[in-house]
């Protein structure tokens, strides 16, 4: 399986790139053996000295050849693009039921956090064949979670959320990578995945220690760090409500609207001046420097988290 | 003065040549003949590639064990930098451009030097102050970025001398754009009367797209290094998302200009192709006008590109769609080339003399390169191999494969006119082919390696990637030796080397009808061009001999 010149296709989405990729490779080499051969040939037969035919070409024939090569790649090329185009779209956005784990990045290590709070250091243990959605953020540079056997990458970049999806359709234990080169240590940020059956990884997951969940983690800093001050359904300070505004459309002071997604709300956070509610004074402070980004995903996942609630009242 | 005065009216056969004209230091260094120019920075850039050769050498070595056995992570990380940042811009931006550009341009199109003089030589001190400045960011302790300076790693939390490193590259941008501006006003200005544009040579046509995309690139790579010294120094929020900045608009900054510096390195190279296999088939270049507009085409959607390099970065997906389709699109052009290059041998006279076959193994590596690249622009296949050795892979079979080959096979070329000596053919003639072979040892696992996951800028990687770096690492025990060799005959041949005729290859081109080495002024009179470029049909086609000319010229070889 893992011999000198195969990659596993541990993924739905690994088979999906490899199908393109050969296809590539057998055109590439199509065209190899077709110039090398060519030029191999006439290097033979016009050697200076031997006896083949030679004149002039007329030159009508000449630019039909020119026309005909260009138009056959130009078409080849749009082809190409099309056909590897289409197998990306149609995998852009992860599946609504897919499960969530969020990734922080930082010199030089990979943190994982499972829903239910377990957290893992540069390893991560997914289900087989169950779409898994993780949500990055990096807490310095820019790093790139890679996995060779999944063929996906996705940069991690500090200040914006990025999110990668894919479904794992081998179990075992494959090579989690740091793709972008984030400084001493690179090539050292290295971990593993491991796929397991489904029920082997809701027992592991059972067996991890106890941690917060998500959302409690940011149940908690929600009022330790004051933001229930004014956001609490109980408080007089006039600042937006948080129950329900996960995923609806905001109306925004100066008229624009935006979706409050996990950006939004990062942004909110952070700079809170820039983006302020209509009907809202901007009094609130920025907590820029004063959370870390795995706070700041734990703050989202309780916001999410009230969305979740409303909808079961 | 005199000699300049009499040039028009009398042969002077006994007139220095260039080379003669003036052996004090001062004579060379404060000279304007652009062909003395030219070889100053042939000089600079030999050794600009030597030290760039000897730090990959490190690397090399290093690679050869998983676990880092020879250089710590932080010496491993300054010595691919190092590499990166002098091969690009010290050695391969002004590598043919500024040698046999400037040597050639002017005799291509009949002109007595280039249209500014004096910014040429001035060009050539400042990519010696920016050397400098580069070497000292070396001495002193190093830059550890890579060459792409990416943010906020470079701006924010590296340690190292990144000012002194993006000094130095800012200060070279502005020879690149002194030279383009240079070039382009000499084409425009200083042709001869009857070289019309479509009787231009391609390698001058090559040298004009270059000089285009080195006058509207380069202002962008300038700006966005000052961005990152205005970061680093005064502590501008530019890139820091915590205070607002955004790193990702130094990637659309730093590829707006990087992306169209690979055609800075591969259009004269194609040029330098151009020149060297017609003459070796005795062919007419196939389809004149198609290579001209396929270079101005690279040299156009070339800057249209750029976020290719950016598929994993978080960027919209439209954006990556449209930048996907136009890196396909610019694949057109330069297919066009490989196409018409091979048909450019069919019922040739071909003969292999060593620019050939440095030209030949250019167009079997550009294609190699070329191929790999459409890998690159397919959207989801790019995100599995970007950033391994797939990429380190490709863009050496381009940049290096490509603009170095041709590189030798212009310096192979034009070394009789440029020096006016000959130098040992086996020898050269085994060079090439072992610089083909190395290079290909070096690079082709590569791919392999990158397939299968071993990203780029690992200092120690999982072992299974080994086999892959030891083949690599003793292929490019074969290429240092290849690069080695002609530093050995060509010196040789600067000394005991046979005279070189006017025209030892009986090639057409204004170039060689003045005396090897030529005169200061170029030529003894003014020329004038009545016939299309390649005329190699006129000579010798239908007997399936050479010319009489060539065949003298072969004899005194």
């Amino acid at each position: 399986m893992n011999s000198l010149f195969r990659l596993p296709e541990a993924s739905t989405h690994a088979v999906t790139v490899d199908h393109i990729f050969y296809l590539l490779l057998a055109l590439s080499g199509a065209t190899v053996v077709l110039v090398f051969g060519l030029i191999l040939l006439f290097a033979v037969r016009y050697r200076r000295g031997s006896k083949a035919k030679r004149g002039l070409m007329p030159e009508i024939l000449s630019r039909e050849f020119e026309i005909g090569w260009t138009l056959a790649t130009l078409l080849t090329f749009i082809f190409l693009f099309w056909w590897a185009s289409s197998a990306d779209l149609s995998s852009l956005d992860a599946p609504p039921h897919a499960l969530e784990i969020h990734v922080v990045a930082k010199q030089w290590m990979w943190k994982t956090q499972h829903t239910n709070g377990a957290r893992e250091i540069n390893a991560l243990h997914v289900p087989l064949n169950r779409p898994v959605h993780l949500l990055m953020s990096s807490q310095d540079v820019i790093h790139s979670f890679f996995v060779p056997a999944f063929r996906v990458k996705q940069d991690v970049v500090p200040g914006r959320d990025t999110d990668i999806w894919f479904q794992a359709s081998k179990s075992g234990t494959f090579p989690l990578l740091c793709a972008e080169y984030c400084g001493t240590n690179h090539s050292m940020m290295r971990g593993k995945i491991v796929v397991m059956r489904q029920d082997d990884y809701a027992r592991w997951l059972t067996q991890q220690p106890e941690g917060d969940d998500l959302a409690h983690e940011g149940a908690k800093l929600f009022v330790s760090q004051g933001c229930a001050g004014c956001h609490a359904a109980s408080s007089n300070v006039h600042a937006p409500r948080l129950a329900g505004l996960y995923g609806r459309t905001v109306q925004l002071a100066d008229g624009r609207t935006v979706s409050a997604d996990d950006a939004y709300i990062r942004d909110s956070i952070l700079q809170p001046k820039r983006d302020v509610v209509a009907g809202f004074e901007p009094i609130m402070p920025s907590f820029k420097g004063l959370l870390d980004d795995g706070e700041i995903q734990s703050l989202t996942a309780y916001i999410r988290s009230l969305r979740e609630e409303q909808q079961n009242d | 003065m005199t000699d300049a005065l009499l040039a028009g009216e009398l042969p002077l056969p006994q007139r220095p040549d260039y080379l003669r004209h003036g052996s004090t230091i001062r004579s060379w260094l404060a000279t304007t003949d652009h062909k003395r120019i030219a070889i100053l920075y042939a000089v600079t850039i030999t050794i600009f590639f030597f030290m760039g050769g000897a730090a990959i050498t490190a690397v090399r070595l290093e690679l050869f064990q998983p676990n880092g056995w020879l250089l710590t992570s932080d010496t491993y990380n300054k010595l691919f930098s190092f590499h990166g940042i002098i091969m690009v811009w010290f050695f391969l931006v002004p590598s043919i451009p500024n040698t046999f550009g400037n040597f050639l341009l002017p005799l291509m199109i009949g002109a007595p030097d280039v249209a500014f003089p004096r910014l040429n030589l001035f060009s050539w001190y400042l990519t010696i102050a920016a050397g400098a400045f580069t070497v000292y960011a070396l001495v002193a302790g190093g830059v550890d970025t890579g060459w792409t300076f990416y943010t906020p790693y470079s701006s924010m939390f590296s340690n190292t001398h990144v000012f002194a490193a993006a000094a130095g590259v800012f200060v070279v941008g502005f020879a690149s754009i002194a030279t383009g501006v240079n070039f382009i006003a000499t084409t425009h200005m200083l042709r001869a009367p009857g070289m019309t544009w479509f009787r231009l040579p391609l390698f001058v046509w090559a040298i004009y797209a270059t000089s285009l995309i080195m006058v509207l690139a380069t202002p962008v790579l300038a700006i966005s290094l000052l961005l990152v010294i205005a970061e680093r120094v005064f502590g501008l929020p530019i890139f820091d998302p915590a205070r607002g900045g955004d790193p990702i608009l130094f990637q659309h900054l730093f590829w707006f200009y990087s992306h169209p510096a690979v055609y800075i390195m591969v259009l004269p190279a194609m040029g330098v192709v151009s020149e060297i296999i017609p003459c070796f088939a005795r062919r007419r270049i196939f389809g004149y006008d198609f290579m001209v507009y396929a270079m101005l085409a690279i040299a156009g959607i070339g800057f249209f590109v750029w976020g290719h390099h950016m598929f994993v970065s978080g960027q919209s997906p439209l954006a990556s769609l449209v930048f996907s389709f136009l890196s396909f699109i610019i694949a057109v052009p330069s297919a066009i080339k490989v196409f018409n290059w091979t048909a450019s041998l069919y019922r040739g006279q071909i003969s292999f003399d060593s620019p050939m076959l440095y030209a030949l193994g250019f167009v079997g590596l550009f294609t190699t390169g070329g191929l790999s690249g459409l890998f690159l622009a397919s959207i989801p296949v790019d995100i599995h191999v970007t950033d391994t050795y797939f990429v380190v892979a490709h863009f050496h079979y381009i940049m290096v494969g490509g603009s170095v080959s041709a590189f030798f096979a212009g310096l192979h070329f034009w070394w009789p006119k440029v020096t006016g000596r000959l130098y040992p053919e086996s020898w050269a003639k085994f060079a090439a082919i072992l610089m083909y072979a190395g290079f290909n040892m070096t690079f082709l696992p590569q791919f392999f390696a990158g397939y299968l996951g071993m990203p780029r800028r690992y200092h120690t990687y999982p072992a299974e990637f080994q086999i892959y770096n030891v083949m690599s690492s003793a292929g490019a025990a074969v290429l240092a030796l290849a690069y080695l060799l002609p530093l050995g005959y060509l010196t040789w041949s600067l000394f005991y080397g046979g005279k070189a005729a006017r025209n030892p290859w009986g090639a057409t081109g204004l170039e060689w009808t003045t005396s090897s080495p030529p005169p200061p002024k170029n030529f003894d009179r003014q020329p004038r061009v009545d016939r299309a470029p390649y005329d190699y049909h006129a000579e010798g086609m239908s007997a399936g001999t050479d010319p009489p000319e060539m065949q003298n010229a072969r004899e005194t070889r």
